[in-house]
Order: structure tokens, then sequence, then C-alpha cells
């Protein structure tokens, strides 16, 4: 397919370790909780990408539950977490996070979209035993929050600590034993692995009270059969993703910034290397978005679960960019981004920049806005 | 998978089957070409990924006689059940239904009677009915426990370790009388038997995709739209699947999902023909190595490929198993395989302990040959033999 993909937050191109991992493991016949000689080779490659995966986030192999998904990972942690606590959640956590605890108390954001620490720690103070849950990076903006600030006050007011780090994973370094929370949910797909693949990552010690229950798979603490071929996927594309590269694509997210001239949310923020929220004022979000499709430019609007949907990114709201949420395109680069990304993308926006002028300003016959 | 010499031979279809191989030329170009992912709409590799998803989810429906809108993809058969038992509980509860009582049958598999039970924690009340030395439930059973008002019922279709097939119809139509929903857990049915949900009369159908020969990963299920039946999310997110499964869906394992339904929608039926061959010849072979074997479970009702056998004299499964290496068979259901206490299922058919510790299943699936099955009843009477008479010479070589 023709085009260029720049919506690697959605999901990134599976790495080709991935796919030879995942091709591999088609291959063998077992359920890794049979006791046979095929269920033992099942269990040895499962084994295998547990300690692949533990290893590139600094945890142990048995505090790694592997899982079907980033949502599943995240509904787990509250769950099991969340059971007589109060919860709180940044602002611009990912629905998986708002869903998973509906009465969450809301951690402000600052206006570059990280977490507002003295708020937490005014909010801690009054909540009592309490699971903070807190994204390592945010997936519209890119935006890192201080995941070490927050940690040493969730220690100070003995609340616990949920990090969703689905977004982060494979983009900047993540040692979740130097960290010292208590759970961090990961995405096979999101790493560069095929997608049905994910895990919880545990404090050593902590134990989990299933989500999935039966069958008695992963010690108890997560029931089904694993998805052997996602899971050895996602165990290669964590063993192959390097944190380094983000040199390059952060110079390559840096051209696009400066040659599009627009505004972009959370620029003062430390961010993922890959990420950028362009505001574009003359057009609304979802026609840009369209238009640059037609372009071959492959961005959206906001999350991929909910851009089907017109609904305005609560992420921006609460950075207090109301009026620029609806103007706002998502343009994050996957790690085989080409050289020539920026130049390509920046003169398929410049094409319908010059369109619109044509056109004459805001009001554009030629692709109908939906809302 | 036909095997080489030195492959062993996988006589273990309950625990998962091999992949057919169509079903990985049908998921490839979703790893290989088109990685999007399928909620990606608002671009044209998201919404190629979006239509392969929803082509998938036609076959799939109509494997089991359903709407494509009816099918809630899920990680597997252990997530739908478990959103079926505990998401219809908590979805009536919200509502303020009064009901409470939540029945099952005793030799359900473990991730049912375990959504069950986690309900009674919630206030529900759990009924677990036994079934007969056949496997089998007695309607009769399940109408005197329908007396009190009932919310949920659920029965599996196929037994995962004696293969016996529940007549699902006859008890989902005690089950409506009562004004309750009825839930089937067909992991180990799809493919295997005739599924339709119209002709059951099921609410709420569980499916697998790698006891169909494809992925491990991704399930399905089957949720009734007329009169619709509403469930109560597990858990929540970015609202896929209507809401009832967040999360993203994993394109290529729904594909090939997809494709397993269509090739067993369109071979069920000689797959078990064939199956069913092989399973006989298997049992003639071993009874000529192994007198006064004893099969358990109803004989004429139970799926083609399946063997549920008790071995005579002084041995045990795992000294068959050892003396046998050859052969990929198991003692019970693979969760809870790595356990060493016999299995629930042969206790609740009144298998005394000391023979179910001689017990081993055997499943026979779309790519066992009659090769197979002969080599494999040779290696394990031969391996019966070894174990029961440890002084006498074997008289065939156990290799």
């Amino acid at each position: 397919m023709p085009g260029l993909y720049l919506d690697a937050n959605a999901t990134e191109p599976l790495r080709p370790e991935a796919r030879a991992a995942v091709l591999a493991a088609l291959d063998l016949v077992g359920n890794p909780s049979s006791v046979h000689a095929d269920g033992r080779a099942a269990r040895r490659l499962l084994e295998f990408s547990r300690a692949q995966i533990a290893t590139a986030f600094s945890a142990r192999a048995q505090d790694v539950v592997l899982m079907g998904g980033g949502t599943e990972a995240n509904a787990a942690a509250v769950h099991a977490l969340g059971r007589g606590r109060a919860v709180l959640a940044g602002a611009t956590e990912h629905p998986a996070i708002l869903a998973a605890a509906p009465g969450a108390t809301s951690i402000p954001v600052l206006a570059d979209g990280q977490l507002d620490l003295a708020a937490l720690d005014q909010l801690l103070a009054a909540a009592g035993p309490a699971l903070v849950c807190v994204m390592a990076a945010n997936n519209e903006t890119g935006v890192l929050h201080p995941l070490a600030e927050v940690l040493a006050l969730c220690r100070r007011h003995g609340a616990l600590l949920h990090v969703d780090a689905v977004q982060a994973a494979g983009r900047v370094a993540l040692d979740f034993t130097g960290l010292g929370a208590e759970t961090m949910a990961l995405s096979g797909h999101k790493l560069g692995g095929p997608k049905g693949a994910g895990a919880l990552l545990l404090r050593p010690g902590l134990d989990l009270a299933p989500l999935l229950t039966g069958g008695g798979q992963e010690r108890g603490r997560r029931g089904g059969t694993e998805a052997l071929p996602a899971i050895a996927g996602m165990g290669a594309a964590a063993a192959a993703a390097r944190p380094e590269a983000a040199t390059r694509l952060a110079a390559l997210r840096d051209a696009i910034e400066a040659g599009s001239g627009l505004a972009v949310a959370g620029q003062g923020a430390p961010r993922l290397p890959n990420t950028t929220s362009l505001i574009f004022p003359g057009l609304p979000a979802e026609t840009l978005v369209i238009a640059l499709d037609l372009e071959g430019m492959r961005v959206s609007a906001g999350s991929a679960c909910s851009s089907g949907k017109v609904a305005r990114s609560h992420v921006l709201a609460a950075m207090g960019l109301g009026e620029a949420a609806g103007h706002a395109i998502r343009v994050s680069l996957p790690w085989d981004a080409p050289a020539d990304a920026p130049a390509r993308f920046l003169a398929a926006l410049a094409r319908i920049g010059a369109r619109q002028d044509r056109a004459g300003g805001a009001s554009t016959p030629r692709v109908a806005a939906p809302h | 998978m036909s095997a080489s010499a030195n492959r062993p031979i996988y006589l273990d279809n309950h625990a998962t089957t091999p992949l057919d191989p169509r079903v990985l030329a049908a998921m490839r170009p979703w790893w290989e070409e088109n990685f999007a992912n399928p909620h990606s709409i608002e671009h044209a590799m998201g919404r190629a990924a979006e239509e392969a998803v929803e082509a998938a989810r036609a076959e799939i429906a109509a494997l089991i006689g359903a709407e494509a809108r009816e099918i809630v993809l899920t990680s597997g058969a252990t997530e739908s059940n478990n959103i079926a038992i505990k998401g219809a509980a908590r979805f009536a509860a919200s509502q303020g239904s009064d009901r409470r009582r939540i029945i099952t049958v005793a030799t359900e598999h473990k991730c049912v009677l375990e959504s069950v039970h986690d309900l009674a924690a919630e206030g529900f009340e759990p009924v677990i009915l036994p079934v007969g030395a056949d496997g089998l439930l007695d309607p009769e059973a399940l109408r005197q426990a329908l007396s009190a008002p009932t919310l949920l019922v659920s029965v599996m279709a196929v037994n995962n370790e004696i293969g016996v097939t529940q007549d699902l119809a006859t008890l989902a139509a005690l089950a409506r009388e009562a004004g309750a929903l009825f839930h089937t857990d067909a992991a180990q049915a799809s493919g295997r038997i005739a599924l339709d949900v119209q002709a059951i009369g099921a609410d709420l159908l569980s499916l697998s995709g790698h006891k169909l020969y494809g992925p491990k990963g991704i399930g399905a299920l089957y949720v009734r739209r007329r009169p619709r039946v509403r469930l109560a999310p597990l858990f929540s997110g970015g609202g896929q699947e209507r809401g009832l499964r967040s999360g993203t869906l994993a394109a290529p394992l729904v594909v090939g999902f997809g494709a397993a339904a269509r090739i067993a929608a369109a071979e069920g039926v000689l797959d078990a023909g064939r199956i069913a061959g092989q399973r006989d010849r298997f049992l003639q072979a071993l009874r000529g190595l192994v007198p006064d074997l004893v099969v358990n479970g109803d004989v004429g009702q139970r799926v083609a490929g399946n063997l549920n056998l008790t071995f005579p004299g002084d041995t045990t499964a795992e000294a068959i198993m050892a003396a046998a290496p050859g052969v990929c068979v198991s003692t019970g259901s693979a969760c809870s395989s790595a356990e060493v206490e016999p299995s629930y299922v042969l206790r609740a058919i009144g298998v005394p302990e000391e023979a179910a510790r001689k017990t081993l299943r055997i499943g026979f699936g779309r790519f066992t040959s009659p090769a197979d099955a002969d080599r494999a009843a040779a290696l394990l009477g031969a391996a019966w033999i070894a174990t029961t008479a440890p002084h006498s010479a074997p008289f065939v070589s156990a290799e």
C-alpha cells in the first residue's frame, strides 16, 4: 500500500525480529501448559519470551504476567490494586485507565501536559490509602510524566503506583526495578510486536488477584491459554527495540515541527521522540486527517480506539487547549520511519494548505467536515 | 503437521490444535503487508484491516448460525466465559434484578467454575449440578434447580476431558421457560459438532481459535441480539467491540480465526467422519494389547476425536506417558495437567481415584493419520506392558 505511515502510536509496524518469532512459534503445536514433549517445547518458548520482556524493562521474569494486551494489563492492575483504595488518575490518562476506575479522582496536568505534582501532593494528603495511575508517556502528545517524583510522593503518602507504559515502552528507556512502582502495563503491538499480547510487570513480592479467572495459568494470576505466537513476537520486539534509536526519530520529529510552522501541544515538556501533536488552525482535525489520507499520509486526530468517534480530545482539553483541541492532529513516527518522512509530510501539508487558500479560508468545499 | 519419523505423534487435540496451513496463509499478509490498527479507520490502511476483521467476524458468525454483529471478539474462550458469566450477572444486578441463582455443572472447565465461584462473593448463589456416570446432565436435575429464580445457566457443549456432548437444546429450553439466560462454553465443540445458536436456543456461546486449528490468543463470545442479551464488560477502555471488550483487536489473529471457522464450516463433517475412523482404529489396536481397557463417559454421545481411557493393572498414567515419549497425550485438561491431583471431571462421573490415576485423555484431530493411530496404539500398548510387567520383556518394541 503506497503512502507514508505516521500513526505509530495507534500501532507500530511489525519488527522483522518479531515477525520471525511469530512465524516460528506458529509451527509449535503444543499448549504451554501440557506436560508432554510438544507442551514442554511451547513452554520453553513462552519462558524465553517472558525473560526477553523482563530483561528489556529490568524486571524479574517471575514478575511478568502475560496477558491479551495493554488494555487488559491496565484493567488487571486497577482491579487488583484499587480494592479498598481511593484511585487517583492523571487527567490525560488513556481511556483504559479512566474506564477501569470510573470513580477516580482526576490529577490535573500543567499547560505543558505534565502531571501537576503540587496538586498530586494535596490530593494524596486528603485521600487516605490510594492507588495512583499515571502513564509514562501520553498517547496523543507524547508528553512524559515525571515518574520518579510521582513515586516519591506516593511513598511519602503510603500510596501505590501503577504506570501505564504502553506508549513509552521501546521508545524511551524504562527501568521497572529502578523506578520501584507496584505495576507497569505493556502492550506488544506498540513495541513493534504483534497485536494480541501484553504484560503486567509486578514489583517483586506483589501478588495479583486475577481479572480473568480459571485454568490457573500465569501462576493463577491470569487464566487462559497463553497466546504463544503473539507473546513470542512481543518478546522479540522487546529485545529488538532500541530506545537509543530515539535520536534519529527525534530529529525527524523536530524537522516536521519546524517545517510546519505550527503550534505543538506540550512542546515545552519532555516528550517521546516520535510524537507530535500539531495544531492546524485552518481546518477541523477530522477533515485534515481525511485530506492527508488522500495524500497518502496516515495520521490520526486522536487515539485510534476513539478515532471513529468525533469526541473532543480529553487530553488537550486537560491542558487548557479546549479551542485548539478540534484542530490537533497526531503525527507519530514508526520505528522504521524513512529519512524523507518530514519532506513528504510537509509537502502534503503544503498542498492541502494551498487548496485551502484557493477555496477561501476556513470553509472547505472540497472536503466535507463530518460535524 | 504430517509427522516426520522423529516427531512425536500429537494426540492432545483438546489442549490445543495444530495450526492449519491454510490459516497461516490467511494470516501472513496481516503481519507481512498491512500491520495497521483495525480501529484506525481514519486512514486507508486501518480501513483495510477493519474490513478483514469484519469479513472474519462474518465467517465466525456463520459457523454457529449467528449474525456478524452478535460476535464479540476476545483473547480466548477463558475471557469469553468470564465476560459471559460475570457480565450477565453484574448487568442484571445493576438493573435491579432479584434473580441470584447461577447454575452450572460439576464437569465444566475451570474458568467457568471459577467465574461462577467468584460471583458468590458478590451475592450470587452458585448451584453446581452433578452429572451421571455417562457424564451427561439430567434435564430433570436442571428443571429442579430452576425452581428458584435463576439468572443464568451455563453448560458446556463438549467436555474437554471425556468428550461427551450435552443435549443443549433441551437444557436451553428449560432455562428459557424459567426465564434464565443460557450460556454454553463451546470451545471444545466448534468445528467438531454442528453448532447453531438458533437450534440450541443459546443466549451466549463461547468459542476459542486455537481449539479450531486457528491461532492462540483469539476467541469470541456470541451475544444474542433478538431478544437482546445485555452484559457488563469485564474491563473497559477504548470502547472497542461495542464497549463489551476494549483493547486493540489483533487483526492477524482475527483473520486466522475467521479462516479456521470457514474451513471448519466446510469440512467439519468430513473431519468428524475421518477422525472417528482413526479413533476406532486406534482403540481396536490398543485393545489387542491392553485387555479390559475402560472408556470413560458416554460412548455414543461424544465427539469423534475423544477417548478417555482407564488402563488396567498396577500402573499410573504418568508412568505410561513416560514410557511412551513418542506420543503426546495427557492426563486431563492442559491448564491443570501440571497438577498431581486426579481429574475432578473423572471424580464427578464416579471414577474411583485409583482408576483416575491410570487414565489418559487422548484427542485425535484433523491431522491425525491412520499411521499415527497405529503407531500410537503400539507405543502406548508397549508402554502399558512395560510399566505393569517390568520383569517380563515387552513383546512390542517401545523404541
